[in-house]
């Protein structure tokens, strides 16, 4: 045996095997599928994006829902002549939309300043009758103007002109039509805001960014990859609420599937971008969520989710127009309630991908990795 | 030997006042395992980030591989494998799709099995990163460095909290990078782990390195090997000079009424010891010996202990 042989030698370590070659968008499609994992395997997002906005909308849906025409509630003072007033009120054709109570004069008052009865018929010696009424209540107003035709009717009035009505209460013109739309764009802005916006603050408080800026990813697919994480999410929320509508309220979409499709697309980068800008500084999760609140504020109020923005003054209208909710919810509304195509809409989505754009290159250039 | 990393006059001051690093030179050859040791709050972490490319210095040159961040950042991404301290990776992924996602990062990654079976993660494949132990996390998070291939390994603090037995499992990992032709930038608070696991180490305290060379060196210059520790009655700080007069006595330490003694030889300075006490009318109540460590050392140096906080 030789000596040489007894020298221990150095431990020949095994070579590693390598996997093969990355392409270019290797890392791009492995953190979109990553996110898309963190996503699913989230119940508070399940809850969020899925069912909080049908529960929204069956519990809107539900208590605007139309209602047969409103009873008008009118007080008649007691005394000589209200008796005549319920007979001339029981005898007209509006009897079952007027409920009218014979009450003491100074209850009578004090009920209406309650709010408990729309309107006073108070009876007057010459067997008229005199209206205490509030012109600032809609319901006040309406109940005069009711209760007076029914009186003047029955007491034996004419009218002058031949009139003929149908009543028509389709779809495409219910508060939940109104609704639905609005509320696929708010939730489209709350889940592109929270789904990228919070995720990335997290990320960074982990110092999970950190890590990864340790490694040769390109920092533009990552952001990329979280911006579009959300288009198979808001697909999902579009069936889901759409779908809600057409089935649950008989709602008809007018506008081709596919436009609709790719504004709520549009729309779902543009927030997505929007989170990004808005988290792209942030280092707590406890800033985030204010900051995140403090951007979707003025969209929840101004956009038309839950009711329509003309009821705003004029002159902030030009600046409502400008809010990429306004602009997402109106082409959405367009689209599906109208059927307007998407060459009409230019201007809404333009103004779509202009925050979109905008926000990704800001946060590209702002973005805080550590 | 080829240089792997070189720094030269490296300084960091954070928001021109706290200076973190203050003109530190480190060249680490390729192939060896270096160690950066101190305590907490030394300017490790900070220096370590600086080579990893992730944080600008104020001042002085740094080349990895021969090449600088600004001129070849990418390249050098490609080439590095990093474990920064407490990073807590995505929860709701499990430790095979950690991988693979990292491995996507780099053009010619490893094979993720070959990597979890080196790791013992195999069986964790499909678990959770947020079920793991912290063993494991520590294990997936190096596990993500070496999925890159990298020629060097950077490791913050890989130890730190970990149970002895997750430690070593650890120190087995690093030497077989290293066995593989690797080279390992390491930081670490713990004296054994450099010890052992470290061909050279600078000790850094408040930004600036205090002693460089290998474990033995660095206890060779503490003067001596061993260390006699005792507590006797009637000890006083004027006694401190007396013992440092004791035959074979380098250097006195005394610490919470404990006399620390490096010493050349034990057998020549325990009897002038045992001595001087019945001398000065003192008896003892403690009396160890044992060898010195780098532990030691840092206590020379800095009259304090490496892991006070």
């Amino acid at each position: 045996m030789s000596f040489d042989s007894a020298v221990p030698t150095m431990r020949e370590a095994k070579a590693p095997t390598l996997a093969p070659v990355n392409g270019r968008w290797a890392g791009y499609v492995n953190l979109l599928m990553a996110r898309e994992k963190e996503m699913w395997r989230e119940p508070e997002v399940i809850f969020w994006v899925f069912a909080f906005p049908i529960l929204l909308a069956l519990g809107l849906g539900i208590a605007f829902r139309n209602k047969p025409a409103e009873v008008h509630r009118a007080a008649i003072v007691a005394g000589t002549g209200a008796g005549r007033a319920v007979e001339l009120l029981q005898a007209s054709t509006e009897k079952r939309s007027v409920r009218a109570d014979v009450l003491p004069e100074a209850l009578a008052f004090n009920q209406f300043r309650l709010g408990k009865y729309d309107l006073v018929v108070i009876p007057q010696p010459d067997g008229g009758f005199a209206y205490r009424y509030d012109p600032a209540r809609p319901e006040s107003v309406l109940t005069r103007a009711t209760v007076n035709d029914a009186l003047q009717a029955a007491a034996g009035r004419k009218d002058a002109l031949p009139t003929s009505e149908k009543a028509s209460s389709e779809p495409g013109a219910r508060y939940i039509d109104f609704l639905i739309p609005g509320l696929l764009g708010m939730n489209l802005m709350n889940s592109g805001m929270w789904g990228v916006g919070f995720a990335l603050v997290e990320m960074r408080q982990r110092k999970l960014l950190k890590r990864f800026v340790a490694t040769p990813m390109r920092r533009s697919d990552f952001l990329l990859a979280l911006t579009s994480s959300r288009l198979i999410l808001m697909l999902i929320e579009l069936v889901l609420l759409l779908g809600f509508g057409v089935l649950a309220f008989q709602m008809r979409v007018i506008g081709s599937w596919p436009s609709v499709i790719l504004i709520s697309a549009i729309g779902a980068l543009c927030f997505g971008g929007l989170g990004l800008l808005t988290a792209s500084r942030a280092q707590k999760i406890e800033t985030i969520s204010g900051l995140i609140n403090l951007v979707m504020m003025p969209m929840w109020l101004f956009s038309g989710v839950f009711f329509s923005y003309e009821r705003f003054p004029a002159i902030i209208q030009p600046l409502i127009k400008l809010l990429p909710l306004t602009a997402l919810n109106d082409a959405l509304r367009a689209t599906i309630l109208e059927g307007a195509t998407l060459p009409a809409q230019g201007s809404r989505l333009l103004v779509l991908l202009l925050w979109g754009g905008l926000s990704y290159l800001l946060a590209l250039r702002w973005f805080r990795w550590t | 030997m080829d240089v792997a990393i070189r720094c030269r006059n490296l300084r960091k001051t954070y928001d021109g006042k706290v200076e973190a690093v203050r003109g530190l030179d480190l060249e680490i050859g390729s192939g060896e395992c270096f160690g950066l040791l101190g305590p907490n709050g030394a300017g490790k972490t900070t220096t370590i980030e600086i080579l990893e490319g992730l944080l600008p210095q104020t001042s002085g040159e740094v080349e990895i591989l021969g090449k600088t961040w600004n001129a070849h950042s990418r390249e050098l991404r490609e080439a590095l494998g990093i474990s920064l301290q407490e990073t807590r990776l995505g929860e709701k992924l499990t430790v095979r799709e950690t991988l693979d996602l990292f491995a996507s990062f780099y053009r010619r990654p490893r094979s993720t099995l070959e990597v979890m079976e080196e790791m013992a993660l195999t069986e964790k494949a499909n678990s959770w990163v947020g079920k793991l132990s912290g063993g494991q996390r520590q294990r997936l998070a190096v596990a993500t460095a070496l999925v890159a291939n990298p020629k060097i390994l950077f490791l913050d603090e890989p130890t730190t909290g970990l149970d002895p037995q997750s430690r070593r499992q650890l120190w087995d990992i690093v030497r077989q990078f290293q066995d593989r032709g690797g080279t390992i930038l390491l930081t670490t608070h713990y004296m054994d782990e450099a010890e052992r696991l470290c061909d050279r180490l600078t000790i850094i305290d408040h930004g600036r390195a205090i002693a460089s060379g290998t474990p033995a060196e660095l206890i060779e210059e503490l003067g001596g090997h061993q260390m006699v520790e005792f507590d006797a009655t009637g000890n006083d700080p004027v006694a401190t000079e007396s013992w440092r007069a004791l035959p074979g006595v380098e250097a006195v330490h005394v610490e919470d009424g404990m006399v620390a003694l490096s010493v050349r030889e034990t057998h020549e300075t325990i009897p002038a010891l045992l001595a001087a006490l019945q001398k000065r009318g003192s008896s003892l109540q403690r009396l160890t010996t044992r060898q010195a460590s780098l532990e030691d050392v840092f206590v020379r140096l800095t009259g304090r202990h490496l892991r006070e906080d």
